[in-house]
């Protein structure tokens, strides 16, 4: 189930079909020699990056702060643990289409939050300016929740007596947490930092749902261009989208790859 | 630590622990408070956060629409088939790798890492293709195959940290007292293991609940939509059903936040026992 669409995939990116998706026989690498002459994938390829760059480096600083709040305990933790298990278990498609809303010119209630503090109201998801910052906030905020449980059972395996030692040799506060709890988070941070690569650039219906009104492909990712080339573009071309598709499974394997490597890497100095 | 400077430190927390659910929440309660506005409403400027007129009805509109019964109907049979196959298939598997050493069993995150990064996403042309071939689309097979599948390394993931953690004496004991490997599986494992079940179970029924690419593309008919999928015709460039949307989505929410709510004392152990130690 898993590998045979794999195969299909590959088989497909070195084929040509029509547009009601009728096999025409093999074309090698044509496809992919087309992919490259499309006009929109150098600024897809950055949206792409920053995408994915800024939702997991912010997502991972924030639920940083918010697993060492849960792991403390205070009055109403109960609460904010629920609370923050409300995006994670939405369906994204709802989540996304509430953002919608919440963006709307007219209607939405982040411009007349606007208006209240004496600003000018944004065509937030119209304008070329600000449509990619509100997709990044929406991806981080339903990015938090699994992240931050993630690092909080990184959190609870830190055993207290560490931390007594510590205090003890002088690190308390800020060096205490820079010397002990972030070293000895790293493999939670890890884990988290891959997954949360691996899910945001596969994250589809965020930059679907609120890039929806604009036309092109001038705010879209790899993934969702490469869902418009095969089924909603003028182009309906299943052999490029393929194409498109095999390259992105290799950019992410790419990427976790790599990105395993430096970690390790920088763990052996320390 | 003085018992004063406690108390401020525990109200600090507090207060930014109430700051962190509201930010949380806020954006749900928008939800819930326009499903409860008529739909006059939902086109003032400027926009108000509360209904003048509270309107509950909306919600019954929508159970009795149609419409949505048959995408709910599709929603609750894919999540449902794909669990049970889910679990039948991951218990065995899940209690064979914890309980036996076998070659590559280092190589499992990797795998589990794998089938999540050809997340159906990736693979959504390859799947229609294959799909689309087999004569499939439209079918609750297809989706239910597609669901399955994905969620199953996931499971066994899970499944195996909950296995693994219990005691092999406690099954040899049972040994000594005359039950054999099948026994051992169905009377001691499987009743321990059991809250490592449902949060497996839970787990692949949300994740079916909430799918939406393959759906979007594998079931072009509309009555073999999912709610997913079904709720978007809410609103299109045509008809502006916010009130309605947000109340449906309400429905489709609330369910699984409550089966969440369930397995949270087991989020933090059993996501990521084995990988984070």
């Amino acid at each position: 189930m898993v590998v045979y669409p794999a195969v299909e995939l590959v088989r497909a990116s070195l084929g040509r079909y029509s547009i009601t998706g009728l096999y025409q026989g093999a074309v090698g690498l044509r496809n992919y020699a087309r992919l490259l002459e499309q006009e929109a994938l150098p600024v897809v390829a950055a949206n792409t990056v920053v995408w994915v760059a800024v939702v997991v480096a912010v997502t991972i600083a924030v639920s940083l702060g918010l697993a060492q709040l849960l792991n403390e305990s205070f009055p109403g933790r109960r609460l904010v643990r629920w609370a923050l298990i409300v995006p994670w278990a939405a369906s994204l498609i709802m989540t996304s289409k509430l953002f919608v809303w919440l963006y709307d010119y007219y209607f939405g209630l982040l411009n007349r939050v606007m208006v209240s503090a004496g600003l000018a109201p944004m065509d937030w998801l119209g304008d070329d300016r600000t449509v990619m910052g509100a997709m990044i906030a929406v991806g981080i905020f339903v990015s938090l929740p699994f992240t931050t449980y993630v690092l909080l059972a990184g959190l609870q395996t830190i055993p207290g007596e560490v931390y007594e030692a510590g205090r003890v040799d002088g690190a308390a506060g800020w060096r205490g947490y820079r010397w002990i709890t972030l070293p000895l988070l790293r493999p939670a941070l890890l884990v988290a930092a891959v997954l949360n690569l691996i899910y945001v650039f596969n994250s589809f219906p965020i930059v679907w749902t609120l890039n929806d009104r604009n036309p092109g492909f001038a705010h879209d990712t790899m993934i969702t261009l490469m869902y418009k080339i095969a089924f909603k573009s003028a182009l309906r071309d299943v052999g490029m989208a393929a194409a498109l598709g095999v390259v992105n499974v290799l950019l992410i394997l790419v990427a976790v790859v790599a990105y395993l490597r430096v970690a390790r890497w920088r763990e052996e100095p320390v | 630590m003085a018992g004063g400077t406690g108390l401020i430190r525990r109200r600090a927390l507090g207060a930014a622990g109430l700051l962190v659910a509201a930010a949380l929440l806020a954006p749900y309660a928008v939800m819930l408070l326009t499903a409860l506005k008529p739909a006059a409403e939902l086109r003032v400027t400027p926009p108000r956060l509360l209904p003048v007129e509270w309107r509950p009805q909306n919600f019954w509109t929508v159970l009795r629409d149609p419409d949505f019964q048959s995408w709910l109907t599709v929603s609750v049979v894919v999540a449902l088939v794909s669990t049970l196959l889910v679990l039948a298939a991951a218990v065995p598997a899940a209690y064979h790798t914890a309980r036996h050493r076998f070659p590559g069993r280092g190589a499992f995150l990797f795998l589990v890492l794998v089938t999540q990064m050809f997340a159906p996403t990736a693979l959504v042309v390859g799947l229609y293709r294959e799909f689309f071939e087999l004569g499939l689309i439209n079918t609750y097979t297809a989706l239910i195959a597609v669901n399955a599948a994905f969620n199953l390394a996931f499971a066994i993931w899970i499944l195996r940290a909950f296995f693994a953690s219990i005691p092999r004496e406690i099954e040899e004991a049972a040994a000594v007292d005359g039950c054999g490997p099948a026994g051992a599986l169905f009377r001691i494992a499987l009743p321990v293991a059991l809250p490592g079940i449902v949060t497996a179970g839970i787990f692949s029924f949300i994740a079916a609940w909430n799918e939406y690419i393959v759906a979007l593309t594998l079931m072009t008919d509309a009555s073999m939509r999912p709610l997913t999928v079904g709720i978007t015709s809410y609103v299109t460039a045509y008809v502006q059903h916010w009130d309605l949307l947000f109340a449906a989505s309400t429905i489709a929410i609330v369910p699984v936040v409550v089966l969440f709510a369930l397995i949270e004392p087991y989020l933090v152990g059993g996501l990521t026992a084995g990988s984070v130690k």
